[in-house]
């Protein structure tokens, strides 16, 4: 049960509301998918006309799934990226390039209760949580926060399961964050998923209510995950230029060039990789440089690290 | 490929635990320069290195069948030795999960794994061959296995493990099945975070180890797992060398002597494989524990050699801390003979493929 990507074939596509798409995908070669669970995302490759987006959707599918991941995409309509794609482009049959799950969002599997405030599609991470909730028999609630006529749109996923209520905006129908809070029992853990809006007022509730940090969990996506805008590297002793793509590392555009770049861990903490830089300014995403190495400069570590702006040049 | 199990070879009493030429030959010696100090020797554990015991992700070798048997002796003696917090169920499953269908991919021969479905609710079959068993049971339900299933896989395994769960950024030691541990005790540690039951360790903290190796971690990616090398050695080829059994074993290393140390004393290695965890988001930890004495790598000259200068160099603290202070004169003087003082090539192969005689 090891790789880094893996090929998914779209298997079904189904609009399930007006600007919300359900994709089914399978393993492109007929085997089987990793499992992944509660909370867990994928990141899939969607080749748009200018470039190609990754893009991360949680996974609704049953937790422990393996023939197939399911995945709800909101049409962003302000966006030509990666969910215009799949609004538009998107075809039954076609294969994509994804990594495997990732999961920046799992429940606390110590909380005495579990509590999920979901505004929109940001129901989506709670509807494996829920599935998991079940089988655990941990005491939960689930809040959703969306249109009126929203409400029945996720019914195949909550199949009948207790403990959901729903809000809209209007009278007599809006959740009210504060007394919410206050009814929570000690050992109580929030999970919060929405807009940008909704996160924060209940963040700020719950901040005002006394509750510590560690229980309060706020879904975000893309902090974990490399890449960045593409840049050119300069290798001075090699007298080579390589041009690193958006989705790969500088040790990875190095090593593609065939210039020999020491290394062992890959992701910035051994500092094996440690290289001079000579020119330029680094974006440094290691954990193994200092904060005074990095204000100096000079060296960067290509694993994670990339160009803030422009050139680099490497003493490689 | 076929083993050649020696079921009957012990690592106590009389400990007759031997390795075949075969088995020295794969040792996964750990030293690649003359000098050994702490840093975050991760990397990523894929099938390929300078050991065969790299190839498979999780390495059966010729002891396996006797290792399983010293370690329900162990556990017959102190069920403490394996402990899962309620909180670790998932991960439980996810341990199995991945130890059956790993074993049984990679050796075939020994192990098989028949399933009527992959979720939770589906029945399975298992069956491991060099210990005689067959287990029908529910995916998800620890009622039809003997015992709940972390114990149940890893008491099939070489080896020792711990489950860290993440959460508040940290990991937290919160099962283990520790049997042939090089004297910690999961008693002690079990619930503490990472910072926690490292704290014994010397210099590492001071030199950002642990903090680095902790942000490494919390990023660990599932399908993507990483390894390490540890070591520290022992008088004997023991494997519970524990704190709770300290007065069975810690006065066998005063029987140390210059002529001795060639059979007594062990250079014990752990691999340490780091694997995230699908359905908890736990992460596993197996330590992989081989053993060699010292007779054993001298019979590969670059490993007798370069053990003899890595523990004349050894930091005072690493030496105090391992435990070697009493007779690592006496194996000093043991392995000077196996020296001759030339430089010797950066890496930990063997650069051999046959073995010196005995
Ligand atoms: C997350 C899984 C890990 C677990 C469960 C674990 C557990 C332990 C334990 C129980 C000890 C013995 C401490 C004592 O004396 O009581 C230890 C020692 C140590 N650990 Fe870890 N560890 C983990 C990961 C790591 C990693 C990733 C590193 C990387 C640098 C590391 C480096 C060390 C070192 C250098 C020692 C001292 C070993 C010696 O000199 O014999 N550990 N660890
Ligand atoms: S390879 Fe380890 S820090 Fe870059």
């Amino acid at each position: 049960m090891t790789g880094e990507t893996l090929k998914l074939k779209v298997a079904a596509l189904a609009d399930i509301a007006p600007g919300l798409r359900h994709v089914r995908l399978v393993a492109a070669d007929g085997g089987k998918l990793p499992p992944a669970a509660a909370g867990a995302h994928v990141q899939l490759a969607l080749a748009g006309a200018a470039r190609t987006y990754r893009n991360a959707y949680s996974l609704v599918s049953r937790p422990g799934a393996r023939d197939a991941w399911e995945i709800i995409v909101r049409r962003v309509p302000t966006s030509r990226g990666g969910s215009a794609y799949i609004h538009e482009c998107l075809q039954v049959g076609e294969v994509l390039e994804a990594g495997w799950p990732g999961n920046l969002f799992a429940p606390v599997r110590t909380a005495r209760r579990q509590l999920m405030i979901a505004g929109g599609i940001g129901i989506t991470p709670f509807l494996s949580y829920l599935a998991e909730f079940a089988f655990s028999g941990v005491e939960h609630a689930l809040h959703v926060c969306c249109r009126e006529s929203e409400q029945q749109v996720f019914d195949p996923w909550l199949a009948g399961r207790p403990g959901v209520s729903w809000y809209w905006d209007a009278d007599g129908h809006r959740l009210d964050i504060p007394a919410l809070l206050a009814a929570q029992p000690a050992g109580t853990h929030l999970y919060l998923c929405g807009p940008a809006a909704m996160n924060e007022e209940v963040l700020a509730a719950a901040a005002a209510a006394g509750w510590p940090d560690t229980h309060v969990h706020c879904e975000h996506f893309g902090s974990a995950l490399s890449g960045g805008e593409a840049f050119r590297a300069f290798l001075a002793r090699s007298g080579v230029e390589v041009e690193v793509g958006e989705d790969e590392s500088l040790l990875d555009a190095i090593e593609r060039a065939g210039v020999n770049a020491p290394c062992l861990c890959r992701g910035g903490a051994c500092g094996v990789c440690a290289t001079p830089l000579l020119e330029g300014e680094a974006e440094h995403r290691d954990h193994f440089l200092s904060a005074e190495e990095r204000a100096a400069g000079l060296l960067i570590m290509p694993c994670v690290s990339r160009a803030r702006a422009g050139r680099l040049v490497l003493d490689l | 490929m076929t083993i050649a199990f020696k079921p009957e070879e012990t690592f106590r009493g009389d400990y007759t635990y031997r390795n075949s030429d075969a088995a020295v030959l794969r040792f996964p010696f750990p030293f690649p320069e003359d000098r050994y100090m702490y840093s975050v020797n991760i990397e990523p554990h894929v099938r390929s290195g300078p050991s065969d015991v790299f190839m498979r992700p999780f390495d059966v070798d010729e002891h396996y069948i006797a290792e399983c048997r010293d370690k329900a002796i162990t556990l017959e003696r102190d069920p403490g030795r394996c402990q899962v917090l309620p909180h670790m169920m998932l991960a439980q499953w996810d341990t199995l999960e991945l130890l059956m269908e790993s074993l049984s991919a990679d050796y075939p021969a020994l192990f098989s794994l028949v399933k009527e479905g992959d979720d939770f609710g589906s029945r399975w079959t298992w069956t491991n061959r060099p210990l005689g068993l067959e287990q029908s049971f529910i995916f998800g339900d620890p009622a039809t296995l003997p015992c709940e299933p972390f114990e149940y896989i890893t008491r099939q395994a070489q080896g020792d493990f711990a489950i860290c769960d993440q959460r508040d950024n940290n990991l937290y030691m919160d099962a283990g099945m520790v049997t042939s541990q090089a004297d910690w005790s999961l008693e002690f540690d079990v619930g503490m975070s990472f910072m926690e039951w490292h704290g014994p360790v010397p210099l590492a903290h001071q030199t950002g180890v642990f903090e680095r190796a902790l942000k490494y971690l919390l990023m660990l990616r599932l399908g993507q797992p990483v390894r390490r090398l540890n070591w520290t050695m022992t008088i004997n080829p023991r494997l519970d060398t524990s704190p709770e059994n300290f007065p069975e074993w810690g006065t066998d290393r005063a029987s140390v002597t210059p002529d001795n140390a060639g059979q007594k004393v062990h250079l014990r290695v752990e691999l340490q494989t780091l694997w995230r965890l699908p359905r908890s988001n736990a992460i596993l930890f197996p330590i992989r524990c081989y053993l060699a004495s010292l007779d054993d790598l001298a019979r590969v000259p670059k490993w007798g050699a370069r053990l003899h200068r890595v523990l004349s160099s050894l930091p005072r603290e690493l030496v105090e801390y391992k435990g070697l202070t009493r007779y690592l004169p006496a194996a000093l003087e043991w392995l000077a003979q196996h020296d001759d003082g030339a430089e010797l090539p950066v890496g930990t192969e063997s650069g051999v493929t046959t073995l010196a005689p005995r």
